[in-house]
């Protein structure tokens, strides 16, 4: 189709090369920071003649690794099926069964699409207090699924408003209440929108900083980005530990991205469109 | 973020005649299909109520105590609009929103630029391998906690950090110095961390649109004599309309509601010289004890953000 030769390819190329080395420096930065010597202040980006892996291991222990995973993955597992199936059923409801009203509801959820966490941190704390679920991570868990609502409707909605509406003539036909022809019929060819939509709020849940730091004191219930506020506070001084402890509070989303990548990125460029 | 949202508040009226074209293609009368509507709502129910919970209530709240003084703990008092007139007359929270629009030069416009070149050069990235690590490198920023970056950022712009590294690499070291402690340059240093954050995705963003260009569109301006800016002007940046749209979009909600990276790589300081707006509230509500001030800012910022991608997302609708 195109037989441009390589040497006209070759400025393109150079951007994106460069591009891609500025994406990962600052990263590879924190690698050789992470691995001088302890109690050291390394400069920049210089890989160390005698690594020491060792201080990845120091960091697991000290910045509680183990147990922030468990606390981050108990908030996603809490938010993300949650939200994408009640997400699914209401923007099936909207587009699918056309529900009187459901117009209103869909034009007020794509009103506050664009609605910055920051308006409403404050509500949310003082709702939790009256709660009594603050510091908990079910305090964090169903604000996050509310807060989700708005895109994830949209994002299935998306997907419902162009699935045939056939489908239920036909399942009606069979006597299959609504359901049953949501459940066995709709989510299964869903699949692809419902496996993007996962990954996007499992994102932007592992990723969450605003929120935990808000409505959880402590640093070891939060999510991982957000406990690394805390562990930047007290370490801020030692480089070394710092840049090893923050590696590692990123690695499960750089390893789950790097195993879905396909995934991700079409999912992000896809998110980013229908958004 | 609708463009079509205002005009189309009433239900009733729109509602009825769409009923009738839906029976009229499905070919059946459908019976009872108003009843089994309202029983349609079983399955709305849930997410109308973590939403409205959550995320409708919070907000109406907050739009009410930005009326109120009120310090979190004992009662309020009704203040009408004392707290806007603070957010737009104390300098720390007009600077606050100003900073934020700075911030969109290089969250918004850098990445754009540069993403529209690399796309145009590039057009699409050949070779499977190299498509992966390129894919995988360009996203890495958008993978990775905003406040994960913060942290990195403020490692490779430290006093010895790679940032300067590489000035005196290149024989600028006489201007170097600890970026994000230093008043004149903190605020721009942030903004280069949001053009980190950004580039990849606008480049990616672009390319994917760049592929969807019928290649014979070009072919049919060389044979015509068009250069290669004729070609970028009247077929690539046409054909990218509804991408530079999405990025524009994006990157600049990002830009005005900036929080993570900020509070980790600065807290908005030095002084005030990088304080956002989501770091101004933040510290208005919970340690300076003015919920009120802090709640009337989050409303101007969404207001602010709603004023910017509205017209945006007229501008770049598909025709």
């Amino acid at each position: 189709m195109d037989t441009r030769s390589l040497r006209a390819r070759i400025p393109g190329i150079t951007l994106v090369a460069i591009a891609g080395i500025y994406s990962i420096v600052p990263l590879l930065s924190m690698l050789s920071a992470a691995l001088a010597p302890k109690g050291t202040y390394p400069a920049g980006l210089s890989w160390p003649t005698h690594p020491h892996w060792h201080n990845f291991i120091d960091a697991f222990r000290i910045a509680n690794i183990l147990t922030l995973l468990k606390s981050s993955t108990i908030i996603v597992v809490g938010v993300v099926p949650v939200a994408v199936l009640i997400a699914a059923m209401a923007a099936y409801a909207i587009a699918q069964l056309n529900i009187p009203l459901g117009r209103v509801f869909y034009l007020t959820l794509l009103m506050t699409l664009t609605v910055p966490f920051e308006v409403v941190i404050v509500p949310l704390y003082q709702e939790m207090k009256g709660f009594g679920l603050l510091d908990s991570q079910l305090g964090l868990i169903l604000p996050l699924i509310g807060l989700n609502m708005p895109f994830a409707v949209f994002w299935m909605r998306a997907y419902f408003v162009n699935a045939p509406k056939e489908l239920n003539e036909a399942a009606a036909v069979d006597g299959a209440r609504s359901w049953q022809a949501f459940w066995h019929i709709h989510m299964p060819l869903a699949r692809s929108s419902l496996a993007s939509l996962v990954l996007l709020m499992f994102l932007s849940t592992w990723n969450q900083f605003l929120l935990p730091l808000v409505l959880i004191n402590d640093p070891n219930k939060r999510t991982m980005a957000g406990a690394l506020q805390a562990f930047q506070s007290r370490y801020s001084t030692d480089v070394v530990l710092l840049n090893a402890g923050a590696l590692l509070i990123m690695a499960p989303t750089i390893i789950v991205f790097l195993a879905l990548e396909r995934h991700f990125v079409a999912a992000l460029l896809q998110g980013a469109i229908k958004g | 973020m609708s463009s079509h949202a205002p005009t189309t508040a009433a239900p009733g009226r729109a509602s009825a005649p769409r009923t009738g074209l839906r029976r009229l293609r499905a070919g059946a009368p459908a019976p009872g299909r108003r009843r089994r509507s309202w029983a349609g709502w079983l399955f709305a129910l849930p997410a109308l109520l973590f939403y409205v919970v959550f995320n409708l209530r919070p907000i109406i709240e907050n739009v009410q105590y930005s009326f109120y003084q009120w310090d979190g703990i004992g009662p309020s008092t009704f203040v009408g609009f004392t707290n806007y007139v603070h957010v737009f007359t104390e300098p720390q929270l007009l600077d606050s929103l100003l900073h934020a629009f700075y911030l969109i030069l290089f969250y918004t416009l850098l990445p754009l630029v540069f993403g529209l070149i690399a796309a145009a050069t590039m057009r699409e990235i050949k070779g499977k391998l190299t498509g992966t690590l390129a894919r995988i490198t360009l996203f890495l920023p958008q993978i990775i906690p905003g406040a994960a970056a913060g942290v990195a950022w403020t490692w490779m712009y430290s006093s010895n950090g790679t940032v300067n590294q590489f000035l005196h690499l290149i024989g600028l070291g006489s201007i170097a110095r600890p970026w994000l402690g230093d008043y004149t340059w903190a605020l721009t240093a942030v903004g280069f961390i949001g053009t980190w954050l950004q580039t990849g995705f606008v480049t990616l963003l672009l390319m994917s649109g760049i592929g969807g260009i019928d290649a014979s569109f070009y072919e049919a301006a060389r044979l015509d004599g068009a250069g290669p800016i004729a070609q970028f002007r009247h077929i690539t940046l046409p054909g990218l309309k509804q991408q530079i749209g999405v990025a524009v979009t994006v990157t600049i909600i990002s830009a005005l509601a900036s929080f993570d990276v900020v509070y980790l790589a600065t807290q908005g300081g030095p002084g005030y010289q990088t304080m956002v707006p989501g770091i101004a509230v933040y510290n208005l509500a919970f340690t300076a004890n003015r919920v009120g001030a802090g709640a009337a800012l989050a409303v101007v910022l969404a207001l602010v953000v709603i004023a910017v991608v509205l017209p945006l997302q007229r501008l770049f609708k598909e025709d």
